[in-house]
């Protein structure tokens, strides 16, 4: 017990020690919490909302289009995956006369990049890199709330607050300066499912879907996880009598 | 002790023990007799073994899949995380893993602190686990530079940079441990090679630490010698094996709600941004076990003098049998040091929060504090306390801690005849 709660207070200490949180907006995440799970509904119309908004300049990397088909994720059928891979141009070879050539992708293909490189989206940016967006949320300290707030958090200047043009205010950001303008408004798309399409609701999404980008296992984890503990509990009961037993041999000697 | 008459009952066995006695040492391990009355500060040994092993194991699986390689370190570990059957919970054991390895070491360097395990017979023990605890600082802070993300090239920047401080040699002596003029890929790939030798140099010292630890035997909570194997002593299998087995399943639960439920709590979300020479982060720290080291260091005003004393502060540690001067092992009849102890753990907390501020203002004030106090501790407290203590009167054994009077005596060798005519 004396263990157990010296434990607790190193890991209270630390992480306080860690956290540098302003307050940011907090959601009540369905993927927050030891069994929480991602909605598909929402990873379907957070990836809408990446696909038509953020993609002209934010890369993912790491991400394939097979991805969004799988277990734990936007779960999209694999023909639907086929249908968006294909929709996108990818360079291939050379071909066996050399040559490099256009294809459409397949859902083996990774996300394509809006820039050819790093410099390119630098220039195209006004100075400003937009970071790739596979592991964000994870770059990032106060993970889902932060994406979330960044993105709800564009309000006017101050009156007394210099911002240089082409720089935004954001009440989130370090600084409170952002070189990226405001990205969502309301009703900038429209969700397939008819799902109306707020500032609040594609900021949720999109987080939601960055989240399941950078942590894709997150459910397995979880389920994993419960069943782990579980188990480890139950053993440890049996141990625990065990070894009550096996000492009691000694602790009657006395 | 019993293992010199051992003999295998089969013939088999009998063969093969009479020319290697693995038998004989298994016999010895089991029958190892061990205090009654050891607490559960005394169960991390065992933990740390498995710490140790799980680091190996997981260790090794992911070095099949990771790419040593500036260009591409970054993207095989999310390539581990995402396409590597159960990659993600191979990867977050092994970097939650070496938190919890460090938890579990600092436990059990407190409870040697506290029962006084470190003193006479017992220095080489000692000496051998600040050893390992020095190499595992070394496998940390290169295991971390692996990912290749932001803290790790900055954090070996850093520490890579203090070398620089030694004089006349410094810049060359770095140059030759970065093999370029920056912390580049020869550096990574070097910190690989290292990062996967490390650890069985660790092992190897634990089998040091562990047979030196079977000669004297155990210390114990009331920290006199005892009789072995006598009334006080239980063999270690079964009665130490269950309990280790308990106290490591209660140490897994807690090790499994950071795998599984918040796997990079005890990380730094820096680390997720790929290595960036020309970015240099807001705040580099490195992971939460190095801090108090980190805050000695930034503590003094001169490099090279924050070198001296963080390094400073490790060799007190190493001599330490030799600066506590009191013969009464346990805390428990040592008044005065009791105190001084619970101020030194909160000496050692403050440096570990104050290694993750920033050096300035109040916080590199107080730093400095801590500091001092760190090495008035070990440099004056602790060798003064030998002669000013007024220590409690202990007891003649375990069996019976109830005081007959009259030993208010040192456990040195000539309490075993005591013991002896107690037991017998």
């Amino acid at each position: 017990m004396k263990l157990l709660v010296t434990i607790l207070i190193a890991t209270f200490f630390f992480g306080k020690a860690y956290s540098s949180s302003k307050d940011l907006l907090k959601i009540d995440w369905s993927f927050a919490g030891p069994t929480g799970k991602f909605e598909r509904d929402s990873l379907q119309r957070g990836y809408q909302v990446y696909k038509e908004v953020c993609a002209s300049c934010h890369s993912m990397q790491y991400l394939s289009y097979r991805n969004l088909s799988q277990k734990g994720g936007p779960e999209f059928t694999l023909e639907e995956v086929k249908a968006i891979a294909a929709s996108y141009e990818v360079e291939d070879g050379p071909n066996s006369d050399g040559d490099m050539f256009e294809r459409p992708a397949r859902p083996s293909d990774h996300f394509i990049n809006p820039y050819p490189n790093v410099n390119a989206a630098i220039a195209s940016n006004g100075g400003a890199y937009p970071p790739d967006m596979s592991v964000l949320v994870k770059a990032r300290p106060g993970g889902a709330n932060y994406i979330y707030s960044v993105l709800m958090g564009y309000e006017e200047k101050p009156t007394d607050f210099d911002l240089d043009v082409g720089v935004y205010y954001n009440k989130y950001m370090d600084g409170n300066k952002i070189k990226m303008p405001s990205p969502l408004s309301d009703d900038l798309i429209e969700y397939t499912d008819g799902t109306n399409a707020t500032q609040a609701q594609m900021a949720k999404d999109v987080t939601a879907f960055l989240t399941w980008a950078a942590e894709p296992h997150l459910e397995a984890r979880h389920r994993t996880g419960t069943k782990v503990i579980i188990y480890l509990i139950i053993l440890a009961t049996l141990v625990y009598f065990s070894m009550k037993k096996i000492w009691s041999r000694v602790d009657a000697e006395k | 002790m019993s293992e010199h008459e051992y003999v295998p009952t089969s013939k088999a066995g009998k063969w093969f023990n009479d020319r290697l006695p693995l038998l004989s040492l298994g016999a010895h391990l089991s029958d190892y007799p061990t205090p009654k009355n050891l607490n559960y500060w005394w169960t991390f040994g065992g933990i740390l073994t498995f710490c140790l092993i799980t680091q190996i194991v997981t260790g090794i699986v992911l070095a099949m899949h990771y790419v040593a390689h500036a260009d591409l370190a970054f993207e095989s570990v999310e390539k581990i995380m995402r396409d590597v059957n159960y990659g993600w919970l191979i990867r977050y054991i092994h970097s939650n893993g070496a938190s919890m390895f460090f938890l579990a070491v600092y436990i059990h360097i407190f409870r040697s602190l506290f029962f006084g395990s470190f003193k006479s017979p017992r220095e080489l023990i000692w000496i051998i686990g600040m050893l390992i605890y020095i190499l595992m600082m070394a496998a940390a802070f290169m295991g971390y530079v692996l990912p290749w993300g932001q803290m790790s090239f900055w954090g070996a920047t850093v520490i890579t940079n203090l070398f620089s401080a030694i004089p006349l040699v410094g810049e060359s002596v770095v140059t030759w441990l970065w093999g370029g003029y920056s912390v580049d890929n020869p550096t990574l790939t070097r910190f690989f090679s290292l990062h996967y030798l490390i650890p069985f140099l660790i092992l190897g010292l634990v089998v040091l630490h562990i047979w030196a630890l079977h000669i004297p035997g155990n210390n114990n909570p009331i920290g006199i010698d005892i009789k072995k194997p006598s009334k006080d002593t239980v063999p270690f299998h079964p009665y130490i094996t269950v309990k280790d087995i308990f106290a490591l399943l209660m140490f897994m639960i807690i090790f499994a709600g950071f795998v599984f439920f918040s796997p990079n709590v005890l990380g730094h979300a820096d680390n997720y941004i790929p290595a960036n020479p020309l970015v240099t982060p807001a705040h580099i720290v490195p992971e939460w076990y190095l801090l108090p080291f980190y805050a000695i260091l930034r503590s003094v005003p001169d490099k090279l003098g924050g070198v001296i004393l963080m390094f400073g502060a490790l060799f007190v540690l190493i001599i330490l049998p030799w600066l506590d001067t009191s013969k009464v092992r346990s805390a428990t009849f040592r008044p005065m040091y009791r105190q001084f102890f619970w101020i030194f753990v909160v000496d050692v907390l403050a440096l570990g929060y104050l290694g993750a501020m920033p050096a300035e203002g109040v916080y590199l004030f107080l730093a400095r504090i801590s500091t001092a106090y760190y090495f008035l501790h070990f440099i004056v407290v602790l060798p003064a306390l030998g002669f000013l203590e007024k220590t409690d009167p202990l007891p003649a054994s375990i069996s019976e801690p109830v005081l007959t009077g009259g030993f208010s005596a040192v456990p040195t060798r000539s309490d075993k005849t005591i013991d002896e005519k107690k037991i017998t």
